[in-house]
C-alpha cells in the first residue's frame, strides 16, 4: 500500500530505518518484563534473588509452581473465580442482548427515551456508597449474588451489540419472518442469535475478562475469605505482602532462603494467573479486536 | 425482486408513522418484554443509587434510612472544600490525570502510525500480538509486576540500572516517582492495545489519496504528516473529548493498590478519599463521602458537556 521498496527514495529508507527502530524498541520493551517474569518463574530462587537471571531461566526448577500449588487459598480463589465469571458472564451476555436487540430496531417506539436512559448511566453514576447501601439493603453482601448482579450489565457492550445488531440484521429478513409468522420472540432467538457469532464472542470475552480480573467489588462486598476471588487472593499475596509461610516448603530456621522462595512464589503466580490468557489469547484476539472496531462506529 | 421488496417497506414505514401514539406502543410490545430486565437491571442499580445520592444533602443515619434522615443542604460540600485535604487531593488528582493524558494519548497513535509503515507483514503482527495481550492482565497483577520488578533489593530495574551505575532506586518509596510509575505502567499496559482503532481509522483513508501523493513525489514523512494524520483527527477528537469528561476519573482500582503509607501524599486521590471516608475509617461518614464522590460526578459532567460544545462549535467531530 505505501510504495514499493525501487521508488523508495533515500529519506524514505532513512525513514524506514528509523520506523523500523521505534516499532522495534516499544516491542521489546512490552515484551521483555513478560519473557523476564516467567523466566524468573522457573528459575532457582536464589538466583531470581540475586539477580542472576537477565532472560533465560537460571538452574531451572520447578519450586515456585509447587509452593503455588501447596497454597490452599489460591486453588479456593481460583475455583471461585470460575464460578463468578462463568455465571457472571452468562447472565451479561444474555441481558445485554435482551437490551440491545430491541435498541437496534428502527421501530420501536420511545427508541430515543431508552437509549437517553441508557447512556446517562455512562456519563453520570450515583457513587460508590449508594452503591455500597444497596446492595447492602438488598442483602447481598458476602454472597455470590454480590458478585454476580450488581454487575450485570455493561452499557458499552450493549451499545456494541447494538451497532452490530443494525449492520449485519436487514429490514427485509424481518419482513419476510413476519409474513411466515414470525413474531418479534421467535425472530430475536432463531434468527439473530443465530446471525450473530461473531458479536456474541466479543461480549462474552470482554465481560469473562471483565469478571475474572474483578477486584473491587470482591473487595468491599465480601467478608469471609471463603468467597474470595482469586483476584484478592492475589491482592493479598502480591500487594499486601501477606504470605502464609507455613504453607512454604522451605526449613523455616533459614530466613534467607525463605525470603528467597517467597520472592518465586510471586513469580510463579504472577504467571499461572496470566496463563489462562497466554493460552486463549492467540486464538480470540482477532475477536477481541473486532470489538474495537465495532465500538468506533457511530451508531 | 429487491424493488418490491424496498417498496412494500417503504409503505410499511409510512403506515407506522401515521399510526397514533397508542398503537406504536401495542406495535412494540414484544421488544419492550425483551428489555424489560435489562431495563429493571439500569433502574435498581444504576438509577436507585443516584437517588441514593441525596444522603449528600443529609445527616444520613442508617436506622432512619435515607427518607427520614434530616437535610443538611451543602454542609458536607462546605465541608470538603474547606478541609484541610481538599488542595492536596484535587492537586494529586489533577496531576494524575492530565500526566497520565498527555503521555497516553500521543502513544497509540505514534504507534499506529509505525505500525502503518512497517513492511514486514509477520513483524508486524508479532507486534500487535505482543502488545496487545497486556491490556487484559488484570489490575492486581499489574502492580504486583510493578512491585516485583521495581523492588530496590531484588527487582530487575535496580539491576539493570546497577549496570549503567546508577541506583539502587527505591522506585516504591519516593514520592516524586508516583505519579511517572503510575502513567507509565499504564503506557506499557494500554497503547498497543489503544492504537487498534487508529490502524482501523489509518486503513479506512482513501488509498488514491497516497497514490496520488506518490505520484507528486511526496516522502513518506510528509505523506504520514499531511494524509495519514488529517485522516485519523477526528477519531482522535473524539477520544480526547471523552477522556476529557473522565478527567477526574483516575484509574483508582489501581492508584489504590499502588499505595503505601509513603506515597499517600501523592498518591490519595478523590475517588480513594471518597472509599477511605466511606468504607474504610473507623467512623464511616456516608454522607461526607457520598459528597465528596457527588462533586467529583458532576464537574466530570459539566467538562464533557463544555468541551464537546467547544468541539461542535470548531466544527471538528463531536459526540452529539
Amino acid at each position: 500500500m505505501n510504495g514499493t521498496l525501487r521508488n523508495d527514495s533515500r529519506g524514505d529508507k532513512v525513514f524506514s530505518l528509523v520506523n523500523g527502530a521505534i516499532v522495534t524498541l516499544f516491542f521489546i520493551s512490552v515484551l521483555y518484563p513478560i519473557v523476564y517474569i516467567v523466566s524468573a518463574s522457573f528459575s532457582d530462587s536464589n538466583a531470581v534473588v540475586s539477580g542472576k537471571v537477565w532472560l533465560w531461566p537460571v538452574r531451572p526448577t520447578l519450586e515456585g509452581y509447587a509452593a503455588v500449588f501447596d497454597y490452599k487459598m489460591v486453588w479456593t480463589g481460583f475455583k471461585n473465580s470460575v464460578v463468578y465469571t462463568v455465571t457472571g458472564t452468562a447472565l451479561n451476555v444474555f441481558l445485554t442482548v435482551l437490551a440491545a436487540y430491541p435498541l437496534s430496531r428502527k421501530d420501536l417506539y420511545g427508541k430515543n427515551v431508552f437509549m437517553i436512559l441508557f447512556m446517562f448511566t455512562t456519563m453520570f453514576t450515583g457513587g460508590l456508597i449508594p452503591s455500597y447501601l444497596l446492595v447492602r439493603e438488598l442483602g447481598m453482601l458476602d454472597t455470590i449474588w454480590s458478585m454476580i448482579i450488581p454487575g450485570a450489565l455493561t452499557v458499552w457492550n450493549v451499545i456494541i451489540a447494538r451497532t452490530y445488531f443494525q449492520m449485519s440484521i436487514p429490514d427485509e429478513l424481518l419482513e419476510a419472518a413476519r409474513l411466515d409468522g414470525c413474531n418479534d420472540f421467535q425472530f430475536l432467538w432463531k434468527v439473530v442469535i443465530r446471525l450473530s457469532g461473531p458479536i456474541l464472542a466479543v461480549i462474552t470475552l470482554y465481560y469473562a475478562s471483565a469478571n475474572w480480573n474483578q477486584y473491587f467489588n470482591a473487595m468491599i462486598y465480601l467478608k469471609s475469605q471463603d468467597h474470595y476471588p482469586l483476584q484478592l487472593v492475589l491482592r493479598d499475596i502480591l500487594i499486601q505482602n501477606d504470605v502464609d509461610t507455613a504453607m512454604l516448603a522451605a526449613d523455616p530456621q533459614d530466613a534467607a532462603r525463605r525470603e528467597a522462595l517467597k520472592i518465586l512464589l510471586k513469580y510463579s503466580l504472577i504467571v499461572i494467573s496470566i496463563f489462562p490468557l497466554l493460552v486463549v489469547y492467540p486464538f480470540v484476539q482477532k475477536f477481541l479486536v473486532k470489538g474495537v472496531m465495532i465500538g468506533s462506529l457511530k451508531g | 425482486m429487491s424493488m418490491s421488496v424496498t417498496g412494500r417497506k417503504t409503505r410499511a414505514a409510512r403506515r407506522t408513522e401515521r399510526r397514533p401514539a397508542i398503537k406504536k406502543l401495542i406495535h412494540s410490545w414484544q421488544l419492550y418484554v425483551l428489555m424489560a430486565l435489562p431495563l429493571l437491571y439500569l433502574i435498581i442499580f444504576k438509577y436507585v443509587p443516584m437517588y441514593g445520592a441525596q444522603i449528600a444533602f443529609k445527616n444520613f443515619i442508617v436506622t432512619k434510612g435515607i427518607w427520614g434522615s434530616e437535610w443538611v443542604g451543602l454542609k458536607h460540600f462546605e465541608r470538603f472544600v474547606h478541609s484541610y485535604d481538599f488542595w492536596r487531593i484535587l492537586k494529586n488528582t489533577l496531576i494524575l490525570s492530565f500526566y497520565n493524558l498527555a503521555a497516553s494519548f500521543p502513544f497509540p497513535i505514534l504507534l499506529a502510525l509505525g505500525l502503518n509503515y512497517l513492511r514486514g507483514r509477520v513483524f508486524k503482527r508479532a507486534v500487535q500480538m505482543v502488545t496487545y495481550a497486556p491490556h487484559f492482565i488484570s489490575i492486581v497483577v499489574i502492580v504486583g509486576i510493578i512491585r516485583e520488578l521495581l523492588d530496590p533489593r531484588t527487582g530487575i530495574v535496580n539491576k539493570l540500572l546497577g549496570f549503567i551505575g546508577v541506583g539502587p532506586i527505591n522506585f516504591m518509596g519516593e514520592i516524586s516517582m508516583f505519579s511517572s510509575i503510575y502513567v507509565w505502567s499504564d503506557v506499557w499496559q494500554h497503547a498497543g492495545f489503544n492504537c487498534i482503532i487508529f490502524i482501523a481509522a489509518l486503513a479506512a483513508i482513501d488509498p488514491a489519496l497516497h497514490e496520488a501523493a506518490v505520484v507528486d513525489g511526496a516522502s513518506k514523512l510528509r505523506r504520514m504528516w499531511h494524509i495519514d494524520l488529517p485522516g485519523i483527527m477526528p477519531m482522535a477528537i473524539i477520544l480526547l473529548i471523552l477522556s476529557t469528561g473522565h478527567v477526574l476519573d483516575v484509574g483508582f482500582e489501581k492508584v489504590l493498590l499502588l499505595q503505601n503509607p509513603i506515597n499517600l501524599k501523592a498518591s490519595e486521590i478523590i475517588d480513594t478519599f471518597v472509599y477511605k471516608v466511606g468504607l474504610t475509617s473507623q467512623v464511616a461518614n456516608y454522607s461526607y463521602s457520598t459528597a465528596i464522590g457527588l462533586f467529583k460526578s458532576v464537574i466530570n459532567l459539566v467538562l464533557l458537556i463544555v468541551v464537546n460544545k467547544i468541539a461542535q462549535q470548531s466544527k471538528q467531530a463531536s459526540l452529539w
